[in-house]
């Protein structure tokens, strides 16, 4: 008796009746058909970088394009890896700049807006305002034209040609601080105070009661992030091959024309699948946190 | 004489210095993030908006001519009235449209159970992870009759002839007001469902007993005003994105496009700045643009103050 129970609870599309008020079960069918119709649309880029990198030569130029493979092959991946071994500077230097700048810009942004969040959303601080609304307004300034003035100011720091040029401006963009700061200001206050009698100090605070509280805030954050930095080529700052990330060597790899086109899709699909691995393993845990975060003011 | 110590100490903690002293660890925290913000984003921005008072072809030294680049851009140039003219079009119509499509979505997303969540968020954030996903549209768009689109009006005898979708100056902007829709569950959308589960599930069960009856009285009484930074987070970002299109026009229309009929603030300020090396001019439409954004937001934070009265 209880094993169908807990078969039949695992394999419900919906959450447990139990645990759902107001809900009717001709709204659940009206949204599942929604929800598929636009699914369809929506994964249609998806689907159709996953076939074109299965796709033999021929199939990818053949005239009217189809969307779906009709004789997959590997062949496409083949190519990239006889390419990518014969690169004049090893891939694998590649790969590790893109580690770097990637690995550093992302943590360095999730940590540094966070802990710039919490004061703004939990203290009251002369400038705090002012502060704030710099953030905010700053995310609506185009970036096409601050990128000259930008250039000029690295150059100044001495960075240009350096990880630190891609890194540190990475880690002050303004949505990060904006998403973190919203997050924690719907922490209850309670949760704090407790903490700050019991002594501890605001940076203990802040890593042990607010970070853990926020993590769907920073997990959501670090998906941004990272999909920014991995689409990044560098090519405005870093002048050394040796310096330069995996990004730009694929994209190197796809501007060869019509003899490496299938090379080229399977270029497209690792430039996509990279941060879908990411987001994938992130997202889950974007979900999970929700059974934990049963706060009350 | 207590109350006139007390009188004193109260007149100390009032000065400025006490309060900065007082939140000293408040401002050693804001310290790394602000000091690289001001660096990276504020000395940058102002620069721009200097050099909108300048001729500046980025070879040599700028030149000062004051207004001219405002005067010129409002009194000279068509080409910017039919492009501000467009993204005003854009914004009106695929700002709120799609806010409110990720809120839907993010909404009938979190009803399910967590592994079809995952993927249905997946697919859903698909088409702004895939890098230029977007590309499938000039498939569906292309203007012959193996185009998607085309092949199927014509099939079911909507149309006799195919249509020119991408070179038609009647039909770039709508279709590009679909494509912009279709890819606008980024990140307002992701925080949305991230806000979504921040949300104290017995709230729900105290609204029950309240009276709240069935799915949409619980999200406009509950759930919205449960999760409103968010969505003043996703009304800011949804602001830049739908001002700022630019990318899906320039690879599907082209830049210039056919009578500028895609032509938008950004991709005239891309013509400007990368093209004819006009970096004072690029500039001064960035402010214009910059103003616009910030009005708009002010409009906007006024009328989500309202959700769930």
């Amino acid at each position: 008796m209880a094993k169908t129970a807990s078969y039949k609870k695992k394999y419900r599309f919906f959450k447990p009746r139990e645990k759902k008020l107001n809900r009717s079960m001709a709204g659940n069918t009206l949204l599942f058909v929604i929800m598929a119709i636009c699914g369809f649309f929506m994964a249609l880029p998806l689907v159709m970088i996953v076939n074109n990198c299965l796709k033999p030569l021929d199939e990818l130029y053949q005239f009217p394009p189809k969307i779906l493979v009709r004789n997959p092959t590997l062949e496409n991946f083949t190519d990239l890896f006889t390419i990518m071994n014969d690169s004049w500077v090893p891939f694998s230097r590649y790969i590790l700049n893109t580690i770097i700048i990637t690995g550093f810009g992302t943590v360095g942004h999730v940590i540094l807006a966070s802990l710039a969040a919490y004061p703004l959303a939990k203290h009251e601080f002369p400038g705090k305002k002012l502060l704030f609304n710099m953030v905010v307004l700053s995310m609506m300034f185009s970036w096409t034209v601050t990128q000259i003035p930008n250039y000029m100011i690295i150059s100044w720091l001495g960075i240009n040609n350096n990880y630190l040029a891609l890194i540190l401006p990475a880690c002050s963009y303004g949505m990060g601080l904006y998403l973190m700061k919203q997050f924690m200001e719907q922490l209850p206050t309670s949760l704090m105070e407790s903490a700050r009698l019991d002594g501890a100090s605001e940076f203990q605070i802040f890593w042990k009661i607010v970070m853990p509280n926020v993590k769907p805030a920073w997990l959501t954050l670090a998906i941004f992030q990272f999909q920014q930095m991995w689409g990044n080529t560098g090519s405005m700052f870093l002048r050394d091959e040796q310096l330069k990330p995996m990004q730009f060597a694929l994209q190197q790899i796809s501007a060869g024309g019509t003899a490496r086109a299938g090379a080229a899709a399977a270029v497209t699909f690792v430039i996509a699948a990279v941060p879908i691995i990411f987001f994938l393993l992130c997202q889950s845990n974007v979900l999970e946190t929700m059974t934990t975060s049963g706060m009350k003011e | 004489m207590a109350s006139k110590e007390a009188l004193a100490v109260a007149k100390k903690q009032g000065t400025l210095m006490y309060q900065i002293k007082k939140n000293k660890e408040c401002y050693l925290m804001l310290a790394p993030y602000f000091i690289l913000f001001f660096l990276f984003t504020v000395l940058p921005v102002l620069m721009s908006i200097a050099l909108s008072f300048t001729y500046f072809n980025m070879l040599e030294w700028p030149t000062f001519n004051g207004w001219n680049n405002y005067i010129k851009l409002f009194l000279e140039d068509d080409i910017f009235l039919i492009s501000l003219k467009n993204t005003l079009i854009f914004a009106v119509v695929t700002g709120p449209v799609s806010y409110l499509l990720c809120l839907l979505f993010a909404w009938i997303i979190n009803e399910f159970s967590s592994k079809i969540r995952t993927v249905l968020t997946l697919i859903f954030y698909a088409p702004s992870i895939c890098g230029n996903a977007y590309m499938v549209w000039s498939l569906i768009l292309s203007g012959d009759r193996y185009g998607y689109l085309n092949g199927i009006l014509l099939k079911l005898g909507v149309i006799n002839e195919q249509k020119l979708w991408m070179q038609d100056a009647k039909f770039i902007l709508p279709c590009l007001i679909v494509v912009q829709l279709w890819l606008s569950l980024g990140t307002g959308f992701l925080s949305f469902i991230a806000g979504l589960q921040t949300v104290d599930k017995s709230m729900y069960e105290a609204a029950a007993l309240d009276g709240v009856k069935n799915r949409w009285q619980e999200l406009w009484y509950v759930t919205l005003p449960a999760m409103k930074p968010q969505l003043m987070f996703g009304a800011v970002m949804q602001i830049t994105q739908s001002f700022a299109v630019a990318d899906i026009s320039i690879q599907l229309a082209g830049n210039p496009s056919v009578n500028y009929a895609g032509a938008t603030v950004v991709t005239h300020l891309l013509d400007y700045g990368s093209t004819r090396f006009d970096m004072g001019y690029a500039s001064a439409i960035a402010t214009v643009l910059f103003l616009l954004m910030v009005g708009t937001n002010k409009l906007v934070q006024k009328l989500l103050g309202r959700v769930g009265e």
